[in-house]
């Protein structure tokens, strides 16, 4: 227990200047590239001119955040979070599905023989065909509606979940097994209180993996299937030859992409926080 | 209480590694028995044959007049490397047994205190196994296994892992805890004064083919402590079993 509350020590200037030349390390590209854009841009040399430079694209991102709709003619002032919510809330409604169906299935192919031999070779045959190649089918099934992204975001993000819990339950130290049997554990108790905690870390990667391929899902099937979210204003902009909305729109994806990893991450750290204190020790 | 006759264990089907040759073997009510002998014997089979982990392939094996099909918690096993669960703490780690069972808190959580106060480590409750010394981690292991009260208690090498000074301050422990409890003990170890020091009769086991070659009944008196380790009897037993184990090595 000493070990741990010694390294609770304060940020010495060493670590604090350490943190600062990581942080400047990692700006200078970005920065770098988006000075170059700015100067390119205004010079006309990228595509001719057809690639709005950051600060255009700054100002038409606010007002598409900011700005107050004007009786609805202009698609892109205002409507910024409406989009956005309804691409968050497709992502959420399907990576759910994914985790309902993908983490109990892979918990069962990795723990029965019988269940491996059943599943996972239907599972191997389907994965390789592709998410966009599903759309089709989708669309004929779902029609031009919400669930057809859903049903896309749920079979993308299945995949990566269903094989780490299926390796994470594998790789389960067979004598806390034994020790939770010996202890008068039934199968439901093995599966629920020692599998399932012991094969979290893999689970946890799947989750990471899959909500990744959830947003690609996302954007694919919205600039197809449906008719509203940020893929739509996406493929919208484009036709009606708003570069400006199409750049801030790919920003807006990355931006969400990024923080619903940290969110991932950051339950994943509650959740193994007996793992941190492993690593103390070492 | 355990009865071995004529039990055989082959891993991996007809042309595997018999493991157990033909074993008779028992143990009493409340005797402690160590199992004795080199790595790779058979000792870890036959303390899983008991504790329902592995099936045997010959020969019959009863424990308490039944024989056994699988784990459960009226044989209660100490493992090498503890195996505690990572992510309880001591207290929900000591309390999964009887928590699974279905038991009746106020059934149990008082005998849990009692246990970790036994195994000395009721401070600790709160704390994860990560955050313990080996020592400490057995001592979960052992209190976990006590909690249930079982009939007999199977222990696998439980301080093969340890440093000698945390050796001698465990097996000092279980010595109390035994006299405390008179529990029926199945001790595999390959630790000749381990052996002698904890048990009331000692198996030699040898390998290829795994067999219990010889029982040493050891009428040192008790309680006992550690400091018996250097007494004369204790020496007169020793020399006895290292000639044994010498001659199980290379016949003539
Ligand atoms: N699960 C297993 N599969 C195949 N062989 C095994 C298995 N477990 C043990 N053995 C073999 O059986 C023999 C006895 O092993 P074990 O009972 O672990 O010995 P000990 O505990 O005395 O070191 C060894 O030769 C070992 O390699
Ligand atoms: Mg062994």
């Amino acid at each position: 227990m000493s070990k741990a509350e010694s390294k609770t020590v304060s940020l010495v200037p060493a670590q604090l200047w350490g943190r600062l030349r990581k942080t400047v390390l990692a700006l200078v590209l970005p920065v770098t590239l988006v000075w170059l854009w700015q100067l390119a841009g205004t010079d006309g040399a990228i595509a001719g001119g057809a690639l709005p430079t950051p600060d255009r694209v700054w100002a038409a991102w606010m007002k598409w955040a900011f700005g107050t709709s004007t009786f609805g003619l202009n698609p892109y002032i205002g409507t910024w979070t409406q989009s956005l919510w309804f691409s968050a809330g497709r992502v959420v409604y399907g990576f759910a599905i994914a985790i309902a169906v993908g983490v109990p299935i892979g918990m069962i192919i990795g723990w029965s023989k019988l269940a491996s031999a059943m599943i996972d070779p239907t599972i191997q045959w389907l994965r390789p065909v592709p998410i966009t190649a599903w759309l089709p089918i989708s669309i004929a099934i779902f029609g031009i509606r919400d669930f057809g992204a859903v049903f896309l975001i749920t079979i993308g993000a299945f995949y990566p979940i269903v094989i780490n819990t299926t390796q994470g339950t594998r790789d389960v130290d067979k004598n806390w097994i034994r020790a939770a049997l010996m202890m008068g554990a039934g199968q439901r108790d093995v599966l629920t209180r020692v599998v399932l905690p012991a094969a979290l870390p893999s689970i946890f990667t799947g989750l990471r993996i899959g909500l990744g391929i959830a947003w690609t899902a996302v954007i694919v099937s919205e600039m197809v299937a449906v008719k509203s979210g940020l893929g739509y204003v996406l493929w919208d902009a484009y036709y009606v030859g708003r570069m400006d909305i199409v750049i801030a729109d790919m920003v807006s994806i990355g931006l969400m992409g990024f923080l619903s990893d940290l969110l991932i991450v950051s339950i994943e750290i509650w959740a193994l926080r007996w793992r941190r204190l492993q690593s103390f020790d070492a | 209480m355990i009865n071995f006759s004529k039990v055989s264990k082959v891993y991996g089907g007809a042309q595997g590694v018999r493991a157990l040759d033909q074993v008779d073997f028992s143990v009493a009510e409340g005797e402690f028995v160590a199992l004795l002998g080199p790595s790779g014997c058979g000792k870890s089979t036959l303390l899983n044959l008991v504790a329902g982990f592995e099936k045997l392939t010959e020969g019959e094996m009863l424990f308490d007049g039944q024989a056994v099909s699988r784990p459960g918690p009226d044989r209660g096993v100490v493992f090498q490397e503890a195996s505690l669960l990572p992510w309880l703490t001591v207290w929900e780690n000591v309390v999964f047994g009887p928590k699974v069972q279905g038991l009746m808190r106020n059934e149990y959580e008082p005998r849990a205190h009692e246990i970790l106060k036994i195994v000395g480590l009721e401070a600790f409750h709160k704390a994860l196994p990560v955050q313990l010394s080996g020592g400490m981690r057995q001592r979960v292991g052992i209190a976990r296994a006590l909690v249930m009260q079982p009939k007999a208690l199977l222990m696998d090498e439980p301080f093969g892992a340890l440093d000698a000074q945390t050796r001698l301050s465990m097996q000092q422990l279980l010595l109390e805890v035994w006299q405390r409890l008179k529990t029926t003990v199945l001790f595999v170890t390959h630790d000749i004064d381990e052996a002698i020091l904890l048990a009331d009769r000692v198996c030699v086991m040898t390998a290829r083919p795994g067999r219990i070659t010889k029982e040493i009944p050891i009428d040192l008196r008790r309680p006992r402590s550690i400091d018996d380790l250097t007494n004369s009897e204790f020496t007169h037993f020793k020399a006895q079993i290292m000639t044994e184990m010498r001659g199980a090595h290379d016949p003539h």
